[in-house]
């Protein structure tokens, strides 16, 4: 008798030890979402995928892109892949791609008809390589805004501005009132990121593309981009007590009142949602700085490494169907702020900020980001010399517009 | 040594020679093989993967053109020097007080080389906070009404690199502190008494007589301050991150985020081989010098 209850308890575990597995694969999904807003948002994702009877296993990254992306790089290249991972989609992961150690999503693609319901197409040409689809877009990320403090300029005593121009004219008054007219964090992506939102916004979108697309180092040693350089040094000026590291941390000093405002991409939102601030109210948005509405189309997606377990690998098409899944796109971007990859998802809860960014996409005022544009290579010798410029109050104009082109010239 | 022995030298201490194997390997694949493997793709255009595509010269024609490296030379001068000196000098400092048979000399020997039990990531942390001006040295002097006072070195391009060298002597100097003392233990007490009987003055004894004799301490603590210098990394990393801007990047900096931040693997490749260059110009004179004379003598 005791015997039978024994083999019999035995085999129930044995059982349940079979069924585990195959009914939950784990997956793991490594990313760099760890400010307050991205985790809320990553956490919907992995509700969604845990609904589908897998399992989300969370990998986040802290320290922002710049430090995850060599640890994803090296788990990829040194055989120990993860079950799905992010990249700002563009070329970040071309490498990765061509050398064949990431999985090719094409049948699912077809599946889910994905060329007709991404939009814009732009973002599906990023993940496309030699004909072959290789990731999930999952958001737009423009990095086209400026955030004000509507508290920070009252204080001032001047007028919320409309634009760029206007800004730069109040920040006297700001400093006067004890508050740091433009905060931009130490990390070097920021300065970097900033002085590219210029160009497009002062510049406009031609001067944009003829820099970063056509790689035109004349044109970049030039006039038009001295301009830029001009607004740039105002920028620098404005942002010169700054003295935070973080990119949230410079978005808490806006929420807070202590800086007049920020040149950050729309990720920023997730920050003014989670500290409880209206936009409107409390803060206010100009895409492009208020100069040139356009949005720019980099963004977050999902690339899935090659993996040998088969039911790993089923999982991933899960995962990548569960993705661009419309609920699963509403639920995400609401929480990150950022814009959904589907045009025919249903935004009723979107806020003011988020409303003028989906209004720029339907009129189709679009660019590709430097991300998508420009290697890693060339990024990283841009980053170093706009923190060395935001940093330096004595680095001369001509002698920065100099090495701009430079970079521009030797730009792959 | 002992010729009459020659013709089983090979197989002498054979157990020795056996265990030793794995560890001739180790240098020999690890080590030797590794740097003549950066080396030979320095001279690729490798991106994030390596690939044996030759461009020559390229790659150090770009690295000695990029402002960043050539600041980050400037700083490991500006940094090896301070720390060469300093350490030295108040290591030895430290130690002669040390040895004047002073009351609780293990506690304060404790208390010196305590720093550095703790890596240069915390220690990193720490000088942050330290030299942080809201809450560190400068915001307490200011709170105690002093508000004019400015000490603000790591927000400061032109003084970071001093601000990061306060950091390390503190972590370092206890360890050479400890290696000096070593050293003058190590010196027979009969010297002291003969320079006393000739009514040699103290510092007299130790500039001309004690220091001299300790030679072959001050050569261990130079290798040992020199490699540390050439190695700064993560001090680096937790104090600044390179900032504010570029003005406190070092060389090994450089070559960890264009291998693996800018993906481009043979720039940092080359500014790794243009790093053992330099160590190499240091070492090979001093090792011929302090190896090579020997057999003369």
């Amino acid at each position: 008798m005791r015997y039978k209850f024994l083999t019999s308890a035995f085999a129930a575990t044995v059982a349940l030890n079979v069924a585990g597995p195959a009914a939950a694969t784990d997956l793991e999904v490594t990313h760099w979402w760890t400010s307050g807003g991205e985790a809320a948002a990553v956490a919907e994702l992995a509700k969604a995928f845990d609904a589908t009877g897998n399992h989300w296993v969370d990998g986040a990254i802290a320290g922002s892109g710049g430090t995850a992306r060599p640890i994803m790089i090296s788990r990829i290249t040194g055989g120990d892949p993860m079950g799905a991972t992010q990249f700002n989609h563009g070329r970040q992961a071309e490498e990765l791609v061509q050398a064949g150690l990431m999985r090719d999503l094409t049948d699912v693609a077809t599946k889910g008809k994905w060329t007709e319901v991404v939009r814009p197409k732009s973002l599906l040409d990023s993940c496309t390589i030699d004909g072959k689809i290789y990731c999930v877009p999952v958001n737009i990320h423009s990095w086209q805004w400026l955030w004000l403090s509507n508290a920070a300029f009252e204080k001032a005593g001047v007028p919320v501005p409309k634009n760029w121009n206007e800004y730069v004219a109040a920040a006297p008054a700001l400093e006067k009132a004890g508050i740091v007219p433009l905060a931009v964090g130490g990390q070097a992506w920021q300065a970097s990121g900033a002085f590219d939102v210029l160009l497009a916004a002062v510049g406009g979108t031609d001067t944009f593309l003829k820099v970063y697309k056509d790689k035109d180092a004349k044109f970049a040693a030039g006039p038009e981009v001295a301009k830029v350089f001009k607004a740039a040094d105002d920028a620098r000026k404005m942002a010169k007590n700054t003295n935070v590291q973080d990119w949230n941390q410079a978005t808490n000093m806006v929420i807070t009142g202590k800086a007049g405002g920020q040149i950050m991409g729309d990720w920023a939102q997730g920050e003014f949602q989670v500290a409880g601030k209206t936009a409107g109210k409390d803060y206010t948005c100009l895409p492009g700085l208020g100069l040139n509405e356009v949005i720019a189309t980099g963004g977050d997606a999902f690339y899935f490494p090659l993996l040998k377990d088969a039911d790993k690998a089923k999982a991933q098409e899960v995962l990548a169907e569960t993705l661009l899944d419309p609920k699963t796109q509403v639920a995400f971007n609401l929480k990150k702020g950022s814009l959904p990859v589907r045009g025919d998802v249903d935004l009723n809860a979107a806020n003011d900020c988020m409303k003028k960014g989906l209004a720029i996409l339907a009129k189709g005022a679009v660019i590709p980001w430097t991300d998508q544009l420009l290697s890693q290579d060339s990024q990283k010798q841009k980053e170093d010399l706009f923190s060395e410029f935001f940093a330096k109050p004595d680095m001369s104009l001509e002698d920065a517009q100099k090495r701009f082109a430079d970079i521009i010239a030797s730009a792959d | 040594m002992s010729k009459s022995e020659r013709p089983s030298q090979l197989f002498r201490n054979l157990n020795a020679k056996v265990a030793s194997i794995p560890m001739i390997l180790t240098a020999m694949v690890v080590f030797v093989g590794g740097t003549a493997w950066t080396v030979l793709y320095s001279f690729t255009n490798s991106k994030l993967l390596p690939r044996l595509n030759f461009v020559g010269l390229d790659q150090y024609y770009r690295l000695w053109a990029t402002p960043r490296w050539l600041i980050s030379i400037e700083n490991l001068l500006i940094y090896g020097v301070i720390s060469l000196v300093f350490s030295l000098v108040i290591g030895f400092l430290l130690a002669a007080l040390l040895d004047q048979k002073i009351r609780f000399e293990d506690t304060f020997r404790t208390i010196f080389l305590y720093p550095f039990a703790l890596s240069f990531i915390v220690t990193g942390l720490v000088w942050q906070w330290l030299l942080n001006p809201d809450f560190g040295v400068q915001g307490v002097v200011r709170s105690l009404g002093w508000t004019s006072f400015d000490f603000n070195p790591l927000y400061n391009s032109s003084i970071v690199i001093y601000g990061i060298s306060i950091a390390a002597l503190w972590q370092g100097t206890g360890l050479i502190m400890c290696l000096m003392l070593a050293g003058l233990r190590g010196i027979d007490e009969d010297i002291w008494k003969a320079a006393r009987v000739d009514g040699i003055p103290m510092w007299k004894t130790y500039l001309f007589i004690i220091i001299p004799m300790m030679r072959p301490v001050f050569i261990t603590t130079l290798v040992i301050i020199a490699s540390g210098i050439v190695k700064v990394y993560d001090l680096v990393v937790a104090q600044t991150s390179g900032g504010p801007g570029i003005a406190s990047e070092v060389p090994a900096k450089y070559v960890y985020d264009y291998m693996f931040f800018a993906q481009n693997l043979g720039q940092g490749f080359a500014a790794s081989t243009m790093m053992l260059l330099s160590v190499m110009i240091v070492i090979v004179p001093w090792a011929y010098l302090e190896f090579g004379g020997r057999k003369r003598v």
